[in-house]
């Protein structure tokens, strides 16, 4: 089955590039991916505050600023996985470092 | 000389009570539709109905049961093989036409609680499917006992069947390493719907009997786990004590319920399954709650009632699950053991704290050992306070009788 993990926070905590790709907990959490060999595709997405957000009303396009949705998490990155079952979707989900002070949505892709 | 007829309806009840839970689990394991493994349970049992009274009843009706809602399956998925998926399940029913129909047939029961704990399905459902797949229980059943409509408890399964199968839940026992917390979400499940029946009405009452039966089945399939013998012990200690529980309406206190209307024989089947629990060495917070529990229900009075004990086994308890209801008991033992004063103070300190705000046994408590200590006036305002905020009928008849004393 295939998973998109999204990954969530409210961006209070925003480490760079960098400081994630040293994070032992972000490191683990890919070996564990490769491992698993199950990623498809994924990035990181840069904040809410360099969202647009387009929406077609009457036939006009209205193009604002910011995300969609006013909430407080958003989503920070994302990966498909493909999956045995959602145990091993939640497995993935729970190794993310967001994990701890954000969270992970996983949604199965819908096929 | 009783009716044949009679005869084959009781054997088909009683197969149907203790058969039903493992035709649907090992039809799901089978197939993997859950819907298509009900219908065929279904199916088998009214086959049953047919047929026993005139071929007469099999020697293994488990097995007689489980052969013909795979041929019922088969049928069905036959009747309407489109799409690859189906013509897979097809396959896998299929297979060893020669198969001897007594042969010994796995329990898949296990799988199947498991699934329906699943933490990823709404708790609400997890009750509706353990209920509806396990227990065997109709839809409109369980509808009634849970005070909800049949339309509304239907979308509920509907819906969790529909998660089970499009966001992959796994039909399997977890492994190792998610074990204790998914055995836990398991217990929750059951304890959820024993408590749900333990009440006067005898629809719901239905629903002890039925957690109890499931826990014992989950005691037989895991036999090396010491939480399920514990769930049963606690369920069976209350259970023991339901008919001295209110009188007339009234809630009747356990410090003044008649002991002599106890069942016995339930308490010495909780204290043994208690026993063989604490016997395996790993405790836990049902093993806890049953061991406070056997405390009261083997007291031959309430002045008899080891207090001190209790206090200990509640402060495990806390150390084990955190819970502000758990140490607003404690107090209550302290008190009971230590002094009104000593608990007076540890119930002041959890008001304070704001942990327990609306919940009615915190000033209900408060009022009881302040009326202990002789304390008329701050007793009068707490139950005041705690009728204000008591749930059922029951208890607000408790309370003013407890007020109009004062």
């Amino acid at each position: 089955m295939r998973y998109v993990l999204l990954i969530c926070d409210d961006e209070k905590v925003s480490p760079s590039n960098e400081q994630l790709d040293a994070d032992p907990v972000h490191q683990a959490w890919r070996a564990d991916l490769e491992r698993r060999g199950g990623i498809e595709v994924g990035a990181r997405l840069r904040p809410v505050v360099d969202a647009t957000s387009v929406r077609v009303r009457d036939g006009e396009t209205l193009v604002s600023d910011g995300p969609y949705a006013e909430t407080k998490d958003f989503v920070g990155g994302f990966v498909i996985v493909e999956c045995d079952d959602l145990d091993e979707a939640i497995a993935i989900a729970a190794g993310h470092p967001y994990a701890r002070w954000g969270g992970v949505e996983i949604r199965p892709v819908w096929e | 000389m009783t009716d044949p007829d009679d005869r084959v309806r009781a054997a088909v009840d009683a197969a149907y009570r203790d058969e039903w839970g493992q035709i649907v689990a090992t039809m799901i394991g089978l197939t993997g539709d859950w819907d298509l493994a009900e219908d065929a349970a279904q199916d088998a049992f009214a086959s049953a109905l047919a047929t026993w009274p005139r071929d007469g009843i099999p020697n293994q009706p488990g097995a007689w049961l489980t052969t013909t809602a795979r041929n019922r399956a088969t049928d069905k998925l036959r009747r309407d093989a489109v799409g690859a998926a189906k013509l897979r399940q097809l396959a896998v029913l299929a297979r060893d036409p020669d198969e001897s129909p007594m042969e010994e047939i796995p329990d898949e029961r296990l799988r199947l609680i498991f699934t329906c704990c699943h933490p990823a399905l709404p708790f609400p459902a997890r009750v509706a499917l353990t209920l509806r797949t396990l227990a065997g229980l109709t839809t409109a059943e369980i509808a009634r006992a849970f005070l909800t409509a049949e339309p509304t408890m239907a979308q509920r399964l509907v819906r969790a069947k529909r998660k089970i199968q499009e966001a992959g839940i796994p039909y399997r026992v977890p492994p190792a390493e998610l074990l204790p917390r998914r055995l836990a979400a398991v217990l929750a499940v059951l304890y959820l719907i024993f408590n749900e029946g333990y009440d006067e009405d005898e629809v719901r009452r239905a629903l002890t009997a039925e957690a109890i039966r499931l826990t014992r089945v989950l005691i037989r399939l895991m036999p090396a786990e010491p939480e399920p013998p514990g769930l049963l012990a606690l369920m069976l200690l209350h259970e023991a004590r339901r008919a001295t529980r209110t009188d007339d309406g009234v809630l009747v206190t356990l410090e003044d319920q008649d002991r002599s209307g106890w069942d016995q024989a339930l308490i010495l089947e909780g204290v043994e399954a208690l026993d063989a629990a604490l016997a395996m060495r790993r405790t836990g917070p049902y093993q806890l709650q049953a061991a406070i529990a056997a405390c009261h229900a083997t007291a031959p009075d309430a002045a008899s009632t080891d207090w001190s004990q209790i206090a200990n086994l509640y402060a495990d308890l806390a150390e084990l699950a955190p819970s502000p209801v758990v140490d607003l008991n404690r107090a209550v033992a302290v008190a009971m053991a230590d002094g009104i004063p000593v608990g007076l103070t540890l119930v002041d300190e959890l008001a304070a704290s704001g942990k327990l705000e609306g919940y009615y046994l915190l000033p209900a408590t408060r009022a009881d050992l302040l009326r202990r200590a002789g304390r008329a006036a701050e007793a009068r305002a707490a139950y005041e306070e705690a009728l204000e905020l008591a749930p059922t009928e029951a208890e607000r008849r408790y309370l003013s009788g407890r007020l109009s004393e004062l």
